[in-house]
């Protein structure tokens, strides 16, 4: 099995370091629930909720693909949003996002 | 006062089935839900997308699930208490609950199921500091009347189709003034309200303030000024009667969370022997309830409704013997 290693930082700013499998089309969403993270999922993975809000801190936001207009779109009607700003659920674990560190935006 | 066999507080997939399966005991089902139409999180987060597992349909969409399940449970003759929350629960004199909602609707049932899903849908209110003191003072989250806002100056804040449709609803000689702030220039909202937009406010009979974001609000007694912070002019004061932010519905616990229920993580602990929670008489199935193993699915759900229904007979028949009949021997035999 091959994995990655992510740093989850959660609403109190407590830093999680997890393993997170590339060869399960997992994404972020999934990995923070997966390990138990304080994050909903609602709309399960569809770009439809917003519950998986949060800042890609490392310098990976680069290598990641582009957002989708689904994701623009959901993004524009959640709160607190910044540069920074992704959807979990819109990021699939790749090897190329070895060392990311994200940040849990606060709920709303 | 509505008096009913079984009570469902929740008329998502999970309740619906639930009137089917009870009626077949010949118990009657009335169900309460929050929100203006039946189907829960179907109806009210994605009517349209397909769902692929749902026994013996490859493929059924979401909203077309919602409809068969009316359809199925109409025999039975389920009544609803549509747009009101149910708040309390109590227990009278002679053994029955009486839950009353948040509009005083009373009901009354021997046997309560709570098919409440992720919780209430509720608006999601952007995080502007005092933004609570203006609430029903300027602020509104959902539209009830739009007479409410005959010759008022209003904002709408959003991207999606209640603010489109809104803002052009509005616009037509209903409002004095409207605004419509949304973060980009583009709308998530059907190109055609898209559209009516950019031809209205082209035609100067709206103001539009894309890029922009409602920051701040103020005012003496009730809401006079909206902050907005545009992303190249900086920030720009908005004089207005009213904000209505329409971001869009999320679901949170809500009531259920104080009826004395064992709750592990927004979940209804059951026993999976009937899914009955520790207070005898409620139980609690589909997305809302939790044990070792559980699944958020609608087909789990389906299943625990057989189960619970047959339990809340034996409950209010204790008497009585329970033969399970296939329903290719008799057929459906409505009310
Ligand atoms: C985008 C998306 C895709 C999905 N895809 C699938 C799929 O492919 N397959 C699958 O099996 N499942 C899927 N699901 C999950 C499925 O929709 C849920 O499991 C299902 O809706 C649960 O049904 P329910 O009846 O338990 O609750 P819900 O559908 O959540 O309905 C609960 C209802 O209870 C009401 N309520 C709550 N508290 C109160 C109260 N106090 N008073 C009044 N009313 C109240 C709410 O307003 C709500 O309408 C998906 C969910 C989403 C969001
Ligand atoms: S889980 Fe709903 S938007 Fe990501």
């Amino acid at each position: 099995m091959s994995s990655i290693r992510v740093t989850v930082i959660d609403r109190e700013g407590t830093s999680h370091e997890l393993e997170a499998p590339t060869d399960m089309n997992m994404n972020v969403m999934e990995l923070c629930k997966s390990a138990e993270l304080p994050v909903e999922g609602t709309c399960g993975g569809m770009a439809m909720c917003a519950s998986c809000h949060c800042y890609v801190e490392s310098a990976h936001a680069g290598s990641m693909p582009e957002k989708s207009d689904d994701e623009e779109d959901m993004l524009d009607e959640a709160f607190h949003v910044n540069d920074q700003s992704r959807l979990g659920c819109q990021i699939r674990l790749e090897d190329a996002l070895e060392g990311m560190v994200i940040r849990l935006a606060p709920v709303g | 006062m509505i008096q009913t066999d079984i009570l469902i507080i929740g008329a998502g997939p999970c309740g619906l089935f639930t009137v089917f399966e009870a009626g077949l005991l010949k118990l009657r089902c009335h169900l309460i839900d929050a929100l203006p139409q039946a189907g829960g999180q179907c109806a009210e987060i994605y009517p349209k997308k397909p769902i692929y597992d749902i026994p013996a349909y490859p493929e059924i969409l979401a909203g077309d699930l919602v409809d068969r399940l009316m359809e199925q449970a109409k025999p039975f003759q389920p009544g609803f208490t549509l747009g009101e929350r149910a708040e309390t629960i109590i227990k009278d004199d002679e053994g029955q609950f009486v839950v009353t909602t948040n509009r005083g609707t009373v009901h009354r049932a021997p046997t309560i199921a709570i098919a409440g899903g992720l919780g209430c849908f509720e608006p999601r209110k952007p995080p502007v500091e005092r933004l609570q003191d203006y609430e029903d003072h300027g602020v509104e989250y959902i539209i009830k009347d739009p007479e409410f806002y005959r010759g008022k100056k209003v904002v709408i804040s959003g991207g999606g189709d209640s603010a489109l449709d809104w803002t052009n609803f509005l616009a037509d000689g209903v409002a004095s003034e409207v605004t419509l702030v949304h973060r980009r220039d583009g709308f998530r909202g059907h190109p055609d309200s898209v559209q009516k937009v950019l031809d209205l406010a082209a035609a100067g009979k709206i103001r539009l303030l894309t890029n922009g974001e409602v920051v701040g609000v103020a005012g003496e007694e009730r809401l006079e000024t909206l902050t907005v912070k545009h992303k190249t002019e900086g920030e720009i004061e908005v004089e207005t009667d009213h904000w209505v932010p329409l971001f869009g519905l999320s679901p949170k616990l809500g009531p259920i969370a104080d009826w004395n229920l064992n709750i592990t993580k927004n979940a209804i602990e059951v026993d999976t022997l009937d899914y009955s929670t520790n207070v005898d008489g409620i139980y609690a199935i589909g997305d809302i309830n939790t044990y070792p193993g559980k699944l958020k699915l609608i087909l789990c759900g389906f299943h625990e409704a057989t189960l619970m229904v047959q339990s809340a007979f034996k409950r209010i028949y204790p008497d009585k013997n329970l033969v399970l009949k296939y329903t290719t021997v008799n057929g459906v035999n409505g009310f």
